[in-house]
């Protein structure tokens, strides 16, 4: 009696186990199907972005892994630059009253009349959007918002692609890292793919 | 992304797009601008006032996309740099995560099962706080791959990588093997609370078994709120991680210090009233191949055992039940055996009636609910979700239509995840009068997360030789040894029902 017992507890242990491992191993096969080998990462549309601002405060890290990127195929080096300077500026010079971004991390070098370089000091950049909406709204547009992944922690779900209101932040495959705007032309074939 | 904000993008993309090729058909308006660029000598003012016609030329088509002044030609031969692209952390790296939680979870099963040593099993679970928790920062975890398999099943858009499919079934083939031998010493999230246990209190079983419940409810909840693209509810809540990171919100600081705090009494908080993926360690280690045993050799009832866990994990030997009681048992069962259905039914009913408030979880549900019932809130301008989606220009329409999907969405889905809490509520019922036999203290397999705790307080010596002629098990000489004397056969007065 005993011994029958115990032998129908192992027999249910037994089918149960491998119930279990077919339901695991299903769901791992199903899964398999769909996965990119790559893997993925975090990044901000360029052409989506909306630069609202919460990429600055809503980042897990204490300083965001989101900063300023300049795409300097499509600067036009100008004098009075969009992203630099306040609008409505008397003097277009390096002084601090003059600068739109808040921790002074844009550096303005002369290059040739008319023409200036703009560089963004990444480490004082805290990604708050300013420069990018100037230059997007009185310039090219070559400024942009971007992830920094030397920074950036990878979180299963990115804080601020879940707040961003023009949902421009996706997971991008990890061999292409980055969505840098291109110039004017080259733009169209460099654009970002849904990698679906 | 979902299908849904995949659409988005895709209207939002293709305007610019199209503005793009008007634009650069048009050469009148390419050479314009360099004619306005091109011009060396241009006073502050005339800047300006370019700057003004400029605005007032492109305001009406909402383009800020595009390439107003084109690249000039320098003639002091000035180099443009690139923009730095930091590579992110190497694809290997994740394998190697991935080995290093198979290696874990390999020794943490030797510990347990082998040398049963709970000393190695202590520094294994140090080494996975530090690995794991500190360097890894806590992500990504087996615990929140659940919401990534979920995602990857529901949406087609989505492709999950191969180490997060890993780290998600590689614990749960260990448990099936050995035990609960991931959250002894490879769970991050485990081994901090397991760490900061000093004085664990008892919790009766009533209490115990209504709180194990609500693991069922988080991984349903976070299953439905994953697989219809709103949200990772586990990761946003995970209490620990922002001690690992050394900074997140300060709510959740507190709420994971709280865990702590609360974790010296209560042993191991998280794990046994919140963690969802504790419910599917906790099937598979129901039907465990292997286990950890509380003796090495023949249990001498000394009780310390159940007295080192601070879990209640362990059950104490039960008595033979009299006929009466193993009828009535018997009825009890089969009565709730037969109403394991309306469990669902009414689990499933319930929970659809709620489908409307779950949904606002989605930010697209939310968003349109707020608009119909606030549409003042347009003229806010300090709202940034609203204002987004007004420039945006996507229809009111559009936006409802998907809402109502979404919405359609959550009502199936918490259909089954109703029923699914309906059925666990049935079952937990239903084994309130399941009787099993137990000799021995012997560790609950579901329950247990072989910690090893009781094997350190064991006093029962293996016995050197297996055949047990004449070869009684001798206890520790130590003073707990010497009080358990090795004829305690005869249960203890009320001992198993005590608890």
């Amino acid at each position: 009696m005993g011994k029958k017992q115990y032998n129908r507890r192992e027999f249910i242990n037994r089918s149960m186990q491998v119930t279990a491992a077919v339901a695991v191993g299903g769901l791992a096969t199903l899964a398999i199907t769909k996965s990119k080998a790559g893997g993925t990462v975090w990044q901000i549309d360029p052409f989506e972005c909306t630069q609202c601002g919460r990429c600055a405060t809503d980042c897990v890290l204490p300083v965001s892994a989101v900063k300023c990127v300049h795409a300097y195929d499509l600067c036009g080096y100008c004098d009075l630059c969009g992203g630099y300077f306040k609008p409505g500026v008397k003097d277009l010079d390096t002084g601090a009253e003059n600068q739109l971004c808040p921790t002074a991390a844009i550096e303005r070098r002369f290059i040739e009349e008319p023409y200036f370089e703009y560089i963004i000091n990444k480490d004082l950049c805290i990604g708050c959007a300013k420069c990018v909406a100037g230059c997007s709204s009185f310039g090219n547009g070559s400024l942009i918002l971007q992830i920094r992944h030397d920074l950036c922690v990878n979180c299963n779900e990115c804080t601020i692609a879940r707040v961003c209101p023009s949902n421009a932040i996706h997971r991008v495959p990890a061999n292409k890292p980055y969505i840098i705007k291109g110039d004017f032309v080259a733009d169209e074939n460099s654009r970002w793919e849904n990698p679906t | 992304m979902n299908n849904e904000s995949q659409n988005i993008n895709k209207n939002t993309v293709t305007k610019p797009e199209v503005l793009h090729r008007k634009l650069n058909g048009n050469t009148e308006w390419k050479s314009y601008f360099s004619s306005l660029c091109g011009c060396s000598v241009f006073s502050v003012v005339k800047f300006k006032i370019t700057f003004f016609i400029l605005f007032l030329l492109i305001s009406f088509s909402s383009f800020s996309q595009q390439q107003r002044f084109p690249k000039p030609e320098f003639e002091t031969g000035y180099t443009q740099p690139t923009p730095t692209t930091p590579e992110p952390r190497a694809l290997a790296w994740e394998y190697i995560d991935v080995s290093v939680l198979v290696l874990v979870m390999s020794l943490a099963a030797w510990f347990a099962l082998k040398r049963r040593s709970r000393k190695g099993l202590l520094w294994l679970s140090v080494f996975s706080l530090v690995y794991f928790g500190f360097i890894r920062e806590g992500c990504v975890c087996s615990i929140g791959s659940i919401q990534n398999i979920a995602l990857t099943l529901f949406d087609p858009a989505y492709a999950i990588s191969i180490p997060i499919i890993l780290f998600f079934v590689m614990p749960l083939i260990f448990t099936l093997f050995f035990g609960r031998v991931f959250c002894a010493s490879a769970c991050p999230l485990g081994v901090i609370q397991d760490l900061v246990i000093i004085k664990p209190v008892s919790l009766p079983v009533w209490l115990r078994k209504s709180l194990g419940l609500i693991p069922y409810i988080y991984l349903g909840l976070a299953v439905l709120l994953a697989a219809t693209g709103s949200e990772f509810i586990i990761c946003r809540y995970d209490p620990f991680v922002g001690i690992f990171r050394m900074g997140a919100e300060f709510t959740m600081i507190i709420l994971g210090i709280a865990f702590l705090l609360l974790g010296m009494f209560v042993a191991r908080p998280y794990c046994r009233f919140l963690c969802p993926y504790g419910v599917l360690l906790g099937w598979m280690s129901k039907f465990s191949a292997k286990h950890l045993s509380i003796t090495p050799a023949e249990c001498i009832q000394c009780k310390l055992c159940e007295n080192s866990c601070p879990f209640d994990a362990i059950d104490a030997p039960t008595e033979t039940l009299k006929t009466d009681e193993k009828k009535l048992n018997k009825k009890r069962f089969s009565i709730f055996l037969l109403l394991i259905p309306v469990w669902i039914f009414l689990g499933g009913f319930a929970m659809s009636k709620a489908h409307s408030f779950l949904s606002k979880a989605h930010p697209d549900v939310y968003l349109a609910e707020l608009l119909i019932q606030h549409p003042e809130l347009k003229e806010d301008p300090d709202n940034i979700d609203i204002q987004t989606f007004l420039s945006s220009g996507k229809t009111m329409e559009h936006l409802v239509t998907e809402a109502k999907e979404i919405k359609q969405k959550y009502y199936t889905g918490s259909w089954i995840l109703g029923s699914f809490l309906g059925l666990a509520i049935g079952i937990l019922l239903m084994n309130q009068y399941v009787f099993r036999r137990r000799k021995d203290y012997t560790p609950n397999k579901v329950d247990c997360y072989s910690c090893g705790r009781c094997m350190d307080y064991c006093p029962v010596k293996p016995t050197p030789n297996p055949s047990r002629e004449g070869n009684e098990p001798t206890p520790n000489p130590s003073e707990e040894g010497n009080k358990a004397t090795p004829n305690l056969r005869q249960p203890e007065e009320g001992g198993p029902l005590q608890k």
